[in-house]
């Protein structure tokens, strides 16, 4: 018996300094192998008395039990040490820059047109688009923009050939060319967005292709105060929730009255500053009631219907929504910049 | 336009009007006040010069003691004309002149200077020309009384307005009569007409001058003769409102002309009568007719442009300019004068044609009222008679082919608040009409409007009636109303959301989307020419790098590479979506890939994928695979304008070309730029199955690999079909792990290593049969691929 517990003692004391599984693995061969100190007591079983035998063995089994356990609860120390000091020597430094993972930005003048699309395609408006190359017919003639109108001047236009076929100067060709394909007559929704073109040397304000969106209504019992409405939502989208929106008396030759587009200062709520000129608006489009004319051109009877139409320069508003002060800037396509651009906008 | 409102104060009664609050008003009433001037200048008295010595240490500058009224102060002064015992205008300290010049107290060569004396351009009252600089400073008459405000004492005292006109109102607000009346509208006043009356002489023009009018493009010519007429300065009234409206005085006879036209919009035409001789017959110009305008300039003229003529030779070009022969001058006695309207896209032809835009012009081109025709003549010699001490022939000369149409239009209370979406009533409407000065006929409910001649640009119509009494009521008050009918959600029309989704495709690819410019140069139209059709090429481009409508995207790309390289962006990846030109209106859609650099990098852990043609290739495929087109397109070698011939291939969908891709020819680009461009609308005109599940198998597949040695010219793509060929069913996949040339393979040679997948959706396979095809494999490839199995 003594000696079974002098084994254990041995063996408890041994054990402390074992600091590797090959040390562990050479202690249990020493203790628990074939010819361990403790497996060479079990032969001594037989050497006993009989009434000795069955408490020996017994004891014997415990000091067994006990070495085992000993030995496993030092295994399970190692194994976890050793995965400490891997993981520790894993250990990397996160603060090493990234492996860049993008995709591309969209072109910001795009960006804004297709908020503007998701928003009244959901009011029930088509997105429509039309050739840029165009027929001076579509671009003015049903336009109410008759051959050697003054109110050409103002467009000074790229003609391909003749005084027929033209750079379009401006999308509403399009509600032209949908007006005149609808045979039914029936009412329409739609928004044109697309590339415009105009004799100007370009500039920080100037560009001469450029990016329009016009909006066309036809119907029954429209008014101005419809214009008004879809105009309100139009513009909070683009400008935020407590944008006012106001109409100044204008003129275009295909709207009847026609109306400049002005909203509230974004930037100073009204109180006037440099964005605003000091007014407390800004002009961001034009729109009107289809002229009775352009109507009758496209075969639309001015008695029986209404409508109206409306136009955004799509660099404008892009510029003021984002800050941008040189319209050049969307044509450079300066992919030092795109990054800014490849985000959610803020509600 | 510049509108002095001194001179619009003679119309209408603006006593106790604050102009700012009028600009206002006017504006929101449609017609713009872009700014306002206003002549007053702080700090401006007028001064008596008591003393005045010379300078101590200048021999052109003089020391003088001004009188100011409230004190005597100290000045330097350098121009000639300074004296002492003269009335003068003084800029004391704090005044701000014109240029943001500020004056402060200074010391001038050592001597203090309390101000500036001034002349009249130094206050922009006056042009600065040699001959105002040289007149020095102003001096004041006796009359003026020291201390006050000199700008009030000289009646300079105006503030113009300037209009930022929409083309509809250029025509009545480019005169002030049009815009009093404008004024008038809005504050609800009446206007009151200058005075035209004359005391004609007894002799008259009839029997002494005669008019013949040849073309119906002249529909109004009147002519009037005044006599005797002594050309000498303008009084000052008149050059201050001509320098106001931003005209330059020239003599009164001169002044007279432009003072008329910016009165009532009608521009005057003055021939010295000696030099004209008894006719005037207005025609239509002979082709190449030539003639000499009064710039001393020969002009070649056609048969659209109408001229004035003396019945052989032409002495004006009709509303643009007159003639050197007929030019009024200093020694003129006797005037004839012609008040005319002419076709205005005639003159807008002539004007544009010989690039001689005028005030004068522009004004017969948008169209005249022809009311205003006779009055302004009338005006005129009222004008010359009382300025120029001129005798008016009795008497007037008109051809009269005017087509007097009374504009008439209906508009009913309902045409307005329906139109306009608002609630006016029958008062608001009329109280409109009344300060619009349309006058109207009440029937019921309907209003039968007389348009007034001077608003030209308003029609017998009753949306046009709607839009005046409208604007003038106010849009302020229109409340927002959606519109109501029946709706329907929006959609795409068109190739528009196609080419949506592969933009999109695109940029999660992570290609980033670039906007060009639609017009190249001849020199970039050169490049890229791949299946062209007829090139659009403006006949007047602005310069030579806006010359072509393009037909290929790629140039531009390729612009948009060099100015981010310039700017230090490596990696660059990009494409763009647009429309190209064919023909006239021939369309299509091309998309364009440019990209360099590294795809993917992480520069100190050592990732990196570098652009290369597989990488393109890669991208191209999963635009193709992503609209549908998996195993309908195949890439083929074809020699390809601006392409490296040895790195670039053409796209082909269903066996048709759509386009190419590769790296860009060293020739046109030196680094390594890999691009690609093909036809969108190709691509949609194309139908595709709707997607369809496919279990994946549940059975165990086969792994082989192998590798054959083939002659160099081989592709491995002719390889890959032949083994699939030969797998057949069972082959599911194959993939290229090793392409290898070098040691143990004949320079000739290269060695390609395959991986082939085996399986059966429905069994598992047996190896026997796995090596049946395998051997199949090898065997058909090395007997009709000349290649060799390698060992």
């Amino acid at each position: 018996m003594k000696d079974l517990e002098k084994i254990l003692e041995e063996l408890q004391s041994k054990i402390v300094n074992v600091s590797s599984m090959n040390e562990l693995n050479d202690l249990r061969v020493e203790y628990l192998g074939k010819k361990g100190s403790i497996s060479m007591l079990s032969s001594k079983i037989a050497e006993l008395p009989v009434e000795e035998k069955k408490t020996f063995g017994a004891e014997l089994n415990k000091v067994k039990m006990t070495a085992n356990e000993l030995i496993d609860s030092k295994k399970n120390e190692i194994e976890t040490k050793e995965l400490n000091e891997k993981l520790a020597n894993e250990k990397i430094d996160i603060s090493l820059p990234s492996t860049k993972v993008t995709v591309g930005a969209p072109n910001i003048l795009e960006k804004v047109i297709e908020d503007l699309e998701e928003l009244l395609m959901s009011m029930g408006y088509d997105v429509v688009e039309g050739p840029e190359v165009e027929k001076d017919l579509y671009n003015f003639e049903l336009l109410n923009l008759p051959k050697g109108h003054p109110a050409r001047d103002a467009q000074d236009t790229f003609y391909i050939t003749d005084e027929t076929i033209l750079l379009r100067s401006q999308t509403s060709p399009v509600q032209i060319r949908t007006m005149l394909a609808n045979e039914e007559k029936t009412p329409i929704r739609i928004i044109c967005p697309g590339k415009t073109y105009r004799r100007d040397d370009d500039d920080a304000t100037h560009s001469h292709q450029f990016t329009q969106m016009e909006g066309l209504l036809v119907d029954k019992n429209i008014s101005l105060a419809n214009l008004k409405g879809t105009f309100d939502i139009i513009a909070k989208r683009l400008f935020g929730e407590d944008r006012e929106t106001r109409f100044r008396p204008s003129f275009y030759p295909f709207t009847e009255p026609s109306v400049e587009l002005d909203i509230s200062c974004f930037n100073c709520g009204g109180k006037g500053c440099n964005i605003c000129k000091g007014t407390g608006w800004i002009t961001v489009g034009g729109a009107g009631m289809v002229h009775y004319n352009v109507l009758k051109n496209c075969g639309y009877d001015p008695e029986v219907w209404t409508g109206f139409a409306f136009g955004f320069g799509i660099e404008r508003l892009t510029m003021l929504k984002y800050g941008i002060t040189d319209c050049r800037t969307f044509y450079t396509n300066d992919l030092r910049c795109a990054n800014i651009y490849d985000r959610k906008d803020v509600e | 336009m510049a509108i002095s409102m001194n001179w619009v104060k003679d119309y209408v009664d603006l006593e106790g009007v604050d102009l700012k609050d009028l600009a206002n008003k006017i504006t929101k009433a449609g017609v713009n006040v872009e700014g306002i001037i206003s002549n007053k200048i702080d700090n401006l008295v007028i001064g008596y010069v008591e003393e005045c010595e010379m300078h101590p240490d200048s021999d052109h500058l003089h020391v003088c003691k001004v009188n100011l009224g409230d004190k005597v102060t100290q000045i330097v002064c350098g121009a000639p004309n300074v004296r002492k015992g003269l009335k003068v205008i003084v800029a004391c300290p704090g005044a701000v002149l014109p240029g943001d010049f500020e004056i402060k107290k200074s010391t001038i060569r050592g001597v203090e200077s309390n101000g500036m004396i001034c002349a009249l351009y130094e206050l922009g009252l006056e042009e600065k020309t040699d001959e105002t600089y040289s007149k020095g400073i102003e001096e004041l008459n006796d009359d003026a009384i020291v201390g006050e405000d000199p700008i009030k004492y000289l009646g300079l005292d105006d503030t113009i307005y300037n209009l930022d006109l929409n083309p509809n109102r250029n025509i009545d607000c480019t005169n002030h009569i049009g815009f009093a009346y404008e004024v008038a509208s809005v504050l609800g006043k009446k206007v009151t007409m200058p005075d035209v009356s004359t005391n004609p002489i007894k002799d008259s023009i009839k029997g002494k001058f005669t008019v013949e009018v040849d073309t119906e493009n002249c529909t109004l010519y009147n002519a009037k003769l005044v006599k005797d007429v002594v050309i000498k300065e303008s009084p000052d009234f008149i050059k201050q409102r001509l320098v106001a409206a931003g005209m330059r005085p020239i003599n009164n006879v001169v002044d007279i002309s432009n003072y008329v036209m910016l009165e009532y919009g009608q521009p005057l035409h003055f021939f010295d009568k000696d030099k004209l001789g008894d006719k005037i017959v207005v025609r239509m110009a002979h082709e190449n007719e030539k003639t000499i305008t009064l710039d001393g300039k020969e002009r070649t003229l056609n048969e659209k442009d109408v001229v004035i003529t003396d019945g052989e030779k032409t002495v004006c070009i009709a509303g643009v300019m007159g003639g050197a022969n007929t030019e009024v001058d200093n020694n003129t006695k006797n005037i004839l004068i012609e008040a005319a309207i002419f076709n205005p896209f005639n003159i807008r032809y002539t004007s544009i044609g010989l690039d001689l835009r005028s005030e004068a012009s522009l004004r017969y081109e948008r169209g005249l009222n022809y009311e205003y025709t006779s009055l302004a003549l009338e005006r005129a010699c009222h004008l010359l008679e009382k300025y120029a001490d001129g005798k008016v022939l009795s008497d007037t000369i008109t051809v009269d082919n005017v087509k007097k149409v009374v504009k008439e239009a209906t508009v009913t209370l309902d045409d307005v608040n329906n139109l306009l979406g608002m609630e006016l009533t029958t008062k608001d409407m009329e109280n409109s009409l009344n300060n619009l000065g349309f006058s109207y006929e009440k029937t019921g409910n309907s209003y039968l409007v007389t348009i007034p001649n001077r608003r030209l640009d308003v029609e017998a119509n009753s949306a046009d009636l709607v839009e005046e009494i409208g604007r003038l009521y106010g849009y302020d008050n229109i409340e927002s109303k959606l519109p109501i009918g029946p709706t329907k959600p929006g959609k795409y029309v068109g190739n528009v959301a196609f080419r949506k989704l592969v933009s999109k495709r695109l940029r999660s690819l992570g290609l980033n989307e670039t906007r060009t410019y639609t017009l190249i140069s001849e020199e970039e139209n050169k490049l890229f020419d791949y299946n062209r059709g007829n090139l659009i090429k403006l006949p007047n481009p602005m310069s030579s790098d806006k010359v072509i409508i393009r037909q290929s995207i790629l140039p531009s790309l390729l612009k948009v590479v060099d100015y981010n390289k310039a700017r230090n962006v490596k990696d660059i990846c990009i494409y763009e979506i647009a429309n190209v030109y064919y023909n006239e209106m021939d369309e299509d859609t091309k998309i364009a890939i440019a990209m360099r650099g590294n795809y993917l990098v992480n520069n100190w852990s050592g990732v990196k994928v570098k652009v290369d043609f597989y990488l393109l290739k890669g991208i191209v495929e999963n635009i193709l695979d992503y609209l549908g087109f998996k195993n309908r397109y195949s890439f083929v070698v074809n020699e390809i304008n601006s392409m490296h011939p040895g790195m670039s291939a053409e796209i082909l969908l269903d066996r048709e070309p759509i386009g190419f891709l590769g790296r860009v020819h060293p020739n046109v680009k030196k680094d390594d730029i890999f691009v690609a461009e093909f036809s969108l609308n190709k691509l949609t005109s194309k139908n595709v199955k709707p997607i369809k599940h496919k279990e994946p198998s549940k059975y165990p597949e086969i792994n082989k690999d192998l590798a054959f040695v083939v002659k160099k010219e081989v592709t491995v793509g002719e390889l890959m079909t032949q083994i699939k060929k030969s797998g057949g069913r069972l082959l599911t996949d194959i993939d290229v792990f090793d392409v290898y040339v070098g040691e143990n393979v004949k320079e000739d040679e290269k060695s390609i290593a395959f991986s082939l997948t085996f399986a059966d959706p429905t069994r598992t396979l047996n190896d026997e049969e796995v090596m049946q095809v395998f051997n199949k494999i090898i065997n058909d490839v090395e007997t009709k691929m000349n290649a060799k199995l390698r060992g």
